[in-house]
């Protein structure tokens, strides 16, 4: 106490500068370790005679892919196949986080229903799926559920689709000249139908007289498409799937071992999210609910408009670390033979070329940057959803 | 503040050396450890799989046995190390094996470029494939537009697009991490077609239900020389697995077994074999062994025609021929360097 009222105060005495200076030696030490740590493992890999760098992603693969939805054959190189497997583990996990959201706000609000089948049978759901292992799902859906269609000589025939164990075949759509037109056509219609939204909104807030935009503008979009596809010409032309010596070919399928992880993944998340959601809507206050209906506001609206947006502010922050939990879940689908990043990368890739820090850190790299656009994302939503005082 | 930084940096400064020392004298860390520590598979009949009690058998397991036998004059000093296809190169690597012998094929990439080294081949190997009876299927040819099961990380994968892309055959891969799921979505008829080694076929089908309704085609399509592995650049460490394995087969040659070998070395009077045996001079001086190292060997492990039949022989539930496994005198490709 005395010492601060001395004006014969040191340089280190200060409980400032005293920081400041432990700061610069921690971050001089962390540097040192980490430039250490660096030096020391390629030293250590030249001793071992193991090769280094990312040239490698120059060579020819040589392997293949079974679920590629860009152009990739054996002869593509690693950087290709790389590609292939990101947008593999991109496509999940968006199709995935769609998915669970729709189930978990479904099953959210059905625990919270009036009626006790439906509050009991959501409570089933949610307590058995959030207690099972993700990987042990998986693997339920892949060889329990999956498998268990007939096999490809018993195909389920309706029409040109065919369904076995070996996944759905589906007529293959194959544009044709002209196909440029309908493209614009539909761009032109979200364009009006844009312009729609924000002319039915900003006339609402001077007149107060309200219009159907949202309905409307779907309308919109749907028939003009319709029309233009017409007026050019129907360019397009389907390529049927036909019953081959070993399999179905020809025409699109969606693999068993896509619609396994994908089943798994977001209805094991939704199971979190139906929690999250009905947390968030308990959360509002049953009095919101009451003045909202004495201005006369029917029960829609008075969902939309007063305890949506409030319970939204407790949801959205939980919700983000779903969703990241579900990115980092999809690499579970290497084990049942899904074509992601893990499988690729630090499976055949790393084995084929040895590269084990270099394919490692190229995963590492690919799900932090994942998972913090998502974040990055919910940050932006949750910040647009929150209370703004005025 | 200071000091603390000093202590982290002797401590890591020191840590180094250590893991750069280990790197070169695998023999003295085996030895003043007490056993040798064998990277083998997660379970391939034959090959290398444990059983209810824990106990590891199979050719790979034996290479590590032998190893042991030379080095300890028992067998047993073996600790085992299930490692799945993708995790083999790293445990190796990075030392926390000593040895790795899990049904690995040898090539050029993996000599090179690995940091490993290959030491000789234990069992010469080929990709197969497997397929229903019912499908009708007598060649690997006729294979076009078939779903394909394999297992990822291995040198299948590639042999398997090369064989097809050469054919210009069409098919659709299916490549599960692990060999069991890989088998499980073959049985489940995700697939038509299983692909790995022929001898892993043949000890993999006799897992399956009905291994009677499933057929090995005749097609072998690729060389797969398998072998224990070791880390590049300790040639003592490098020497005394490889001749673990040379005597077994010079043994074999020799007519020297499991059984008689006690009975040779006090009684016979061929120089060559008193000199394997360590009843003459020290041959096990160049490898940092005793004498009898090449005896002990003999005696735990058996010679390599007791080994093969013991494990994957015509008369286990693996049931593989000797075929081109067998010594060059008989017609198969085991020719090893002599003892001398």
């Amino acid at each position: 106490m005395s010492e601060k009222t001395t004006t014969n105060t040191s340089f280190l005495n200060d409980a400032g500068n005293r920081a400041m200076l432990f700061q610069a030696v921690l971050l001089i030490a962390v540097v040192a370790v980490g430039y250490y740590l660096f030096h020391n493992l390629q030293a250590n890999l030249e001793n071992q005679g193991i090769s280094t760098g990312f040239a490698f992603l120059n060579e020819p693969a040589g392997f293949p892919i079974l679920i590629h939805l860009i152009e990739y054959t054996e002869a593509n190189s690693y950087g290709r196949a790389f590609l292939v497997a990101l947008i593999n583990t991109i496509l999940i996990s968006l199709m995935g986080i769609i998915l669970a959201t729709v189930i978990g706000v479904v099953m959210g609000l059905a625990r919270l229903s009036q009626n006790w089948l439906v509050a009991r049978l959501a409570t089933v759901y949610i307590e058995t799926l959030r207690n099972i292992p993700l990987l042990l799902q998986m693997f339920f859906w892949y060889f329990a559920v999956l498998a268990t269609l007939p096999h490809p000589r018993d195909s389920i025939i309706f029409g040109d689709f065919f369904l076995n164990k070996r996944g759905i075949y589906s007529p293959e759509p194959i544009a044709q000249d002209g196909f440029g037109v309908v493209i614009f056509g539909f761009l032109a219609c979200v364009m009006a139908a844009i312009a729609l939204v924000v002319w039915a909104k900003k006339r609402q807030k001077q007149t107060g007289v309200w219009f159907p935009a949202y309905w409307t503008s779907l309308a919109i979009i749907i028939v003009g498409t319709v029309v233009f596809y017409f007026l050019a010409g129907s360019p397009v032309e389907f390529d049927a799937p036909t019953k081959s010596r070993f399999n179905v070919t020809g025409g699109m399928v969606l693999v068993p071992e896509f619609v396994a992880v994908l089943v798994a993944l977001s209805t094991y998340t939704g199971a979190f999210i139906a929690e999250i959601v009905r947390a968030g809507i308990l959360s509002v206050n049953w009095g919101q609910t009451e003045a909202s209906r004495s201005l006369g506001l029917p029960d829609g609206l008075t969902q939309r408009l007063i305890v949506l947006p409030q319970a939204l502010r407790v949801i959205i922050p939980p919700l983000t670390s779903q969703y990241l939990n579900l990115a980092k879940n999809s690499s579970l689908g290497a084990a049942i033979a899904y074509p992601e990043l893990v499988a690729v990368v630090m499976g055949t890739t790393l084995n084929q070329t040895g590269q084990a820090i270099e394919t490692i850190g190229l995963c590492m790299l690919v799900y932090g940057s994942l998972s913090l656009s998502i974040s990055v994302f919910m940050n932006w939503y949750n910040k647009k959803m929150s209370l703004i005082e005025r | 503040m200071k000091s603390n930084v000093g202590k982290i940096l002797t401590t890591a400064a020191v840590a180094a050396t250590i893991s750069t020392g280990a790197a070169a004298a695998t023999l003295d860390d085996v030895k003043a450890k007490g056993f040798v520590q064998c990277g083998v598979s997660q379970g391939v009949p034959g090959f290398s799989n444990a059983d209810d009690a824990g106990n590891w058998t199979g050719i790979d397991v034996d290479a590590c046995r032998a190893t042991a036998a030379a080095i300890f004059g028992d067998a047993q000093k073996v600790k085992f190390t299930p490692l799945s296809a993708k995790e083999r190169f790293t445990a190796l690597q990075s030392g926390e094996i000593d040895v790795l012998s899990r049904n690995t094929t040898w090539t050029y990439t993996r000599d090179t470029s690995l940091g490993l080294d290959f030491t000789t081949t234990n069992f010469y190997d080929g990709q197969g494939f497997m397929v229903r009876k019912d499908l009708g299927v007598s060649s690997a040819m006729e294979l076009d537009g078939a779903t394909v099961c394999t297992e990822q990380g291995t040198t299948t994968e590639l042999n398997m697009a090369d064989f097809f892309r050469k054919h210009q055959l069409s098919y659709v891969p299916v490549i599960v991490q692990k060999a069991d799921e890989a088998l499980a979505a073959y049985a489940s008829g995700r697939c038509d077609v299983f692909t790995t080694d022929k001898s892993g076929l043949a000890a993999h089908r006799s897992k399956l239900s009905d291994p009677a309704a499933h057929v090995i085609l005749p097609e072998t399509i690729s060389k797969e020389p398998l072998g224990p592995v070791v880390r590049h650049g300790d040639n003592q460490w490098k020497d005394i697995v490889t001749w673990a394995l040379f005597v077994q087969i010079n043994a074999e040659e020799m007519g020297i077994s499991s059984k008689n070998v006690a009975k040779i070395k006090s009684e016979s009077t061929d120089p060559g074999i008193r000199r394997l045996l360590g009843a003459e001079g020290n041959m096990g001086e160049a490898l940092g062994l005793n004498a009898d190292w090449a005896y002990n060997i003999i005696a735990e492990v058996g010679n390599y025609g007791e080994v093969f039949e013991r494990n994957v022989g015509p008369n286990t539930p693996v049931g593989l021929p000797r075929g081109v496994n067998n010594l060059w005198t008989e017609g198969g490709v085991l020719y090893a360097p002599p003892v001398r």
